[in-house]
């Protein structure tokens, strides 16, 4: 064994693999700070100069690109509330309020340094692990991969914010909607109404950027201001490295976990971030910062966020079974490769196993330490009038969503949804709630049916059920005990019109009620899971319902952000409807002429009115983004959404 | 610099320059030969699953064969179980032989049982190539049956099959275990064979089958290891189309013979014809690549002649030996009959299966 180190060691520190790493560390970031551009585009750049290359080199390269896009991404999501992929959406919580708060550059370098621990925390615990792996990873079988996702639910109560009823309800709308699609058991379609483009779900990608990025932008473009509010780059990086080392056995617990529940085939990756970022809201002494710009609300999900990649080459190493996204690609990589992943790379490759592993945290450092680099430059995005950056932001939400499925579907999805999350986020309905709902839905409800028909109701009394049903319940005794007591003063200003907060919480009931309906002639084992999510999301929002009507003026039920606001300092010029209208001509815009002529239009019309550039800056900056955007498109061969026009005047543009 | 052309272009048609500025289009009548052009490949399944990987190792050959070495994008277009993707190939595709579609056998299957999600028509397009492909059925070690003669020991047994679905490719499996009379309970939601094939490894689950590819990689070693027990191979088509054994796994028995090694006869009937027919279209002719209806003939040449070259190179030859198994890559007339075979399904086979999945799984479709 110590000689398959040795050797693997070998193939990691020679001078032409650390070449090859960079290079691909370096694909990586311009592919990872694009969100929705993950591995599958950096794959499609990598793969003509893989075929025939040296199998070590290649691996090399495919590590460095897949290992660093769970980093970059997060320079979308701090500073800018989007989250680059399922991985960074625990990041947004208090990431991007930093970023208001003009520390942005502080935010990032914690981020990074966490991620870079916990990469290497990573690697150093696959060394040993993965030669026993096996018998472990096994040992958790459908039942404990569903108490973990019950472990994650059980983070609501964290997320829930000021009203747990409306945190509940907004979790059942969550898994009410991940229930979308084929049932896992029976594969009937549920709530598809026929559109073929629903039978799979909802993308994770797309309602994660109509949940948090759509209503952030709204409300930026409303301001008028910068994103950090001050204009200017606060506490800087120095301040980010003093956090992390502040909070070292934070990173390294969640490094740790970050690598074990990583590993665990099935389910890991998914769950991660969010059970960290629980974690530490439930272990912290003083909440009161978390979701308006707590670093540990930062560190806790980067430093599992780069573990977790670590543990997914666990079963993709072991079993052949990608433990993630990403994972996938690097499987499919390995394969073109020749390289057959699976217990006999251990048996006979333990050398390449070990190169691969620890190439994993080398491009870990390598990618986090540019990073951190760039992040001082990178963070003054925030201090530019939003009216310049809102079009960007908008076009590249629209293009990333676009890339989840590459139907129009994704864009129609991203636009209700995130007219959804407006009021969702203005009502202080919570957005974290709704989306641990979304992401653990189809995981709980399978692995329930599973367990049920491998094991009768006995799975119950498995060990493994019980420890994490153990954790469970301490988790909810934590939330419960150290609650924050108070209920916050501005919840009075609120209650001035309360009318449109009935309203939506009515829209929410009836929501609820149509997935009753749409399910209840469904066979058993198709309507069991929505059914009982729908009742008792239904419970839930009559329940809030009943209060708005019912309870004073000062109860914590009642919010609305938008009167908040109103009497802050100086009231918004336009409604937030306003904006989503912008937004909509371009979606609209796009449908008639293309993606590419429409956001040119787009930007003339934005910037010229909204803004008020001047017309030289504002031909350059249409131009500058049309050009990025072809210039992205050829070199990563993406599909950028046709317009109507180009085929009803037979327009053929391909090359 | 493909899209610096279209995005220049777009933006010019919009200023009203109109689409006399558009460089990329094709002058009517021109050689076929595909120099200088990007030909696209859809895929309708996600990056990383097994037919993204057989299309990524085709291309790159297809890119050195094929008259006028064209760059060949792989487009994945996954969802609706690959019906979006082929629905768009039919709707969208233009036929001048810049765009191709690689089906599997999970298109194949919901067009061949009238899945109202299927808009495509299989003898609209070209067939220009077809990839078989084989699988293997095995058994836990715990109930110490050697090979598929002693199959008549667990039959009272209930064995758990960890399954995608039932109208997925996994039909092959569980009509092939209910004709040969095993009592097979059948879990689903598992996502690919491979959690599949983890849920075996943990013992959750006891009967399970992998392609051919999965199997040589991931289960052999299970079988050294004692804990899985190879039953049969689906087998594979001889030119006549007849069941026999899989050159991949010439020391199995094939399902039939593995029927007679149980029940003393061959296996008939139409449970039989009904699955021999969907073993065609899931397995036989797994994975096929087409031309838009339409393509002019010259055009289909550069492909079929391309794709001859592609087949015949030793490098390929090496590489799909090692990652699609050792099975005739199929062109020309050949895979034009391989074709029509796994979609010209009898009536009465399409009929009986749909009752079947009716009557045994609940599924409507």
């Amino acid at each position: 064994m110590l000689d398959a180190m040795l050797l693997g060691l070998g193939h990691v520190l020679s001078g032409e693999h650390f070449l090859f790493l960079c290079l691909g560390v370096l694909l990586g970031l311009v592919i990872g700070i694009l969100p929705g551009l993950g591995g599958i585009a950096g794959m499609s750049l990598l793969l003509p100069f893989l075929y025939g290359m040296d199998p070590i080199s290649a691996l090399a390269m495919l590590i460095g690109l897949i290992a660093v896009i769970p980093t970059s991404d997060t320079f979308t999501s701090v500073l800018m509330g989007i989250p680059g992929s399922s991985g960074s959406q625990a990041t947004v919580l208090d990431g991007f309020p930093l970023s208001k708060k003009g520390e942005a550059a502080r935010a990032l370098t914690a981020a990074f340094a966490a991620s870079l621990v916990g990469g290497l925390v990573g690697a150093l615990i696959l060394t040993a692990f993965i030669l026993v792996a096996r018998p472990l990873v096994l040992s958790f079988g459908s039942a404990e991969l569903f108490m973990l996702t019950v472990l994650g639910l059980s983070m609501v109560g964290v997320l829930a914010g000021r009203s747990l009823v409306k945190g509940l309800a907004a979790c059942g709308l969550g898994l009410a909607f991940g229930t979308l699609g084929g049932a896992p058991a029976t594969g009937e379609f549920r709530m598809t109404f026929d559109l073929i483009y629903l039978t799979d779900g909802l993308p994770l990608v797309v309602v994660g950027l109509a949940l948090f990025a759509l209503p952030e932008i709204v409300d930026l473009m409303r301001s008028g201001r910068s994103i950090s509010e001050t204009a200017r780059l606060g506490a800087g990086r120095l301040q980010g490295l003093i956090d992390v080392i502040r909070h070292r056995w934070l990173v390294l617990r969640c490094s740790i976990m970050g690598c074990l529940i990583g590993a665990l085939p099935g389910l890991g990756g998914t769950v991660v971030d969010w059970i960290m970022y629980g974690h530490v809201v439930q272990t912290a002494r003083d909440k009161t910062q978390f979701g308006k710009g707590d670093i540990r609300g930062v560190i806790a999900p980067e430093s599992a966020n780069n573990a977790k990649e670590g543990g997914g080459l666990v079963p993709t190493l072991l079993f052949g079974v990608p433990g993630s996204g990403s994972m996938a690609v690097f499987l499919g990589g390995m394969v073109l490769l020749g390289i057959e992943p699976g217990v006999r790379m251990l048996q006979y490759q333990l050398d390449l196993t070990y190169a691969i592993i620890w190439s994993l945290a080398l491009a870990n450092v390598v990618g986090a330490g540019a990073c951190i680099l760039l992040s001082r430059p990178v963070a003054k995005l925030t201090t530019i009038p939003y009216g310049y950056l809102a079009p960007f932001m908008l076009m590249v939400i629209l293009f990333a969503s676009y890339q989840a499925t590459r139907h129009w579907g994704d864009i129609l999805a991203l636009f209700l949804l995130g007219f959804v999350a407006l009021y969702l986020k203005r009502f202080g309905w919570p957005r974290p709630a709704f989306l641990i709902g979304f992401v653990l839905a189809p995981a709980s409800e399978t692995y329930l049916y599973q367990a049920v028909q491998f094991y009768g109701w006995d799975w119950i009394w498995r060990p493994g059920v019980l420890v994490i049903g153990a954790l469970t319940l301490g988790s909810i005794y934590l939330g419960i005990r150290f609650a924050p007591k108070e209920v916050e003063k501005t919840a009075a200003a609120a209650a001035e019109n309360p009318w449109p907060q009935r309203i939506f919480a009515l829209l929410i009931l009836g929501f609820f009620l149509v997935c009753l309906w749409d399910n209840l002639d469904r066979s058993f084992l198709g309507r069991v899971f929505p059914v009982t999510v729908a009742g008792a999301g239904a419970l839930f929002s009559l329940l809030a319902v009943v209060l708005l009507f019912r309870a004073g003026s000062g109860h914590a039920i009642y919010t609305d952000l938008d009167r908040e606001s109103a009497v802050g300092d100086r009231p918004p010029e336009r409604s937030a409807e306003h904006y989503l209208l912008w937004f909509a001509a371009l979606v609209a815009g796009t449908w008639l002429i293309g993606l590419l002529p429409a956001v040119f239009l787009f930007f003339l019309a934005f910037l010229r009115l909204k803004a008020g550039a001047s017309w030289a800056l504002t031909l350059l900056l249409a131009v500058a983004a049309v050009g990025f955007l072809v210039f992205m498109g050829g070199l990563l061969t993406i599909v950028y959404p046709e317009g109507l026009l180009e085929d009803w005047i037979g327009l053929d543009l391909r090359p | 610099m493909t899209y610096l052309r279209k995005g220049l272009g777009g933006v010019a048609a919009v200023l009203g320059l109109g689409a006399a500025l558009v460089t990329g289009a094709p002058t009517a009548a021109q050689a076929a030969d595909l120099s200088g052009r990007t030909v696209e490949w859809i895929i309708p399944f996600a990056a990383g699953g097994g037919s993204d990987v057989w299309a990524r190792i085709y291309a790159p050959f297809m890119q050195r064969h094929l008259a006028g070495q064209p760059n060949v994008v792989v487009r994945n277009v996954p969802g609706g179980g690959s019906t979006i993707g082929a629905n768009q190939f039919q709707q969208r595709a233009r036929p001048d032989g810049r765009t191709i579609l690689g089906t599997s056998g999970s298109t194949q299957f919901p067009y061949l049982l009238d899945d109202q999600r299927v808009q495509y028509e299989y003898r609209d397009w070209i067939p220009i190539l077809a990839s078989p492909t084989g699988g293997v059925a095995y058994i836990s070690g715990r109930f110490g049956i050697e090979d598929a003669s002693q199959l008549d020991q667990v039959m009272e047994t209930e064995l758990v099959y960890g399954s995608q679905g039932a109208t997925s490719l996994d039909l092959v499996p569980l009509l092939a275990f209910d004709i040969m009379g095993m009592n097979v309970r059948a879990v689903f939601g598992m996502q690919g064979r491979g959690e599949g094939r983890v849920a075996f490894e943990r013992g959750e689950v006891t009967v399970d089958y992998q392609t051919s590819a999965a199997y040589i990689s991931r289960v052999t070693p299970l079988v050294e290891a004692g804990e899985a027990v190879p039953l049969f191979s689906w087998g594979a088509l001889d030119e006549d189309g007849n069941l026999v054994r899989d050159p991949t796994f010439p020391d199995l028995p094939h399902f039939a013979e593995a029927y007679e090694m149980v029940h003393g006869e061959a296996p008939s009937g139409p449970a039989w014809d009904a699955w021999k027919a969907f073993f065609i279209a899931g397995f036989a002719a797994q994975k096929m690549v087409f031309l838009p209806g339409g393509t002019p003939d010259d055009m289909v040449e550069v492909w079929r002649e391309g794709l001859d070259a592609v087949v015949a190179d030793p490098e390929f030859v090496e590489a799909a030996q090692e990652e699609l198994g050792a099975y005739p890559q199929v062109t020309r007339a050949a895979a034009e009959r391989i074709v029509e075979m796994a979609i010209n399904v009898p009536d009465e086979a399409k009929e009986w299966v749909k009752t079947w999945l009716r009557e045994k799984y609940n599924v409507d479709i």
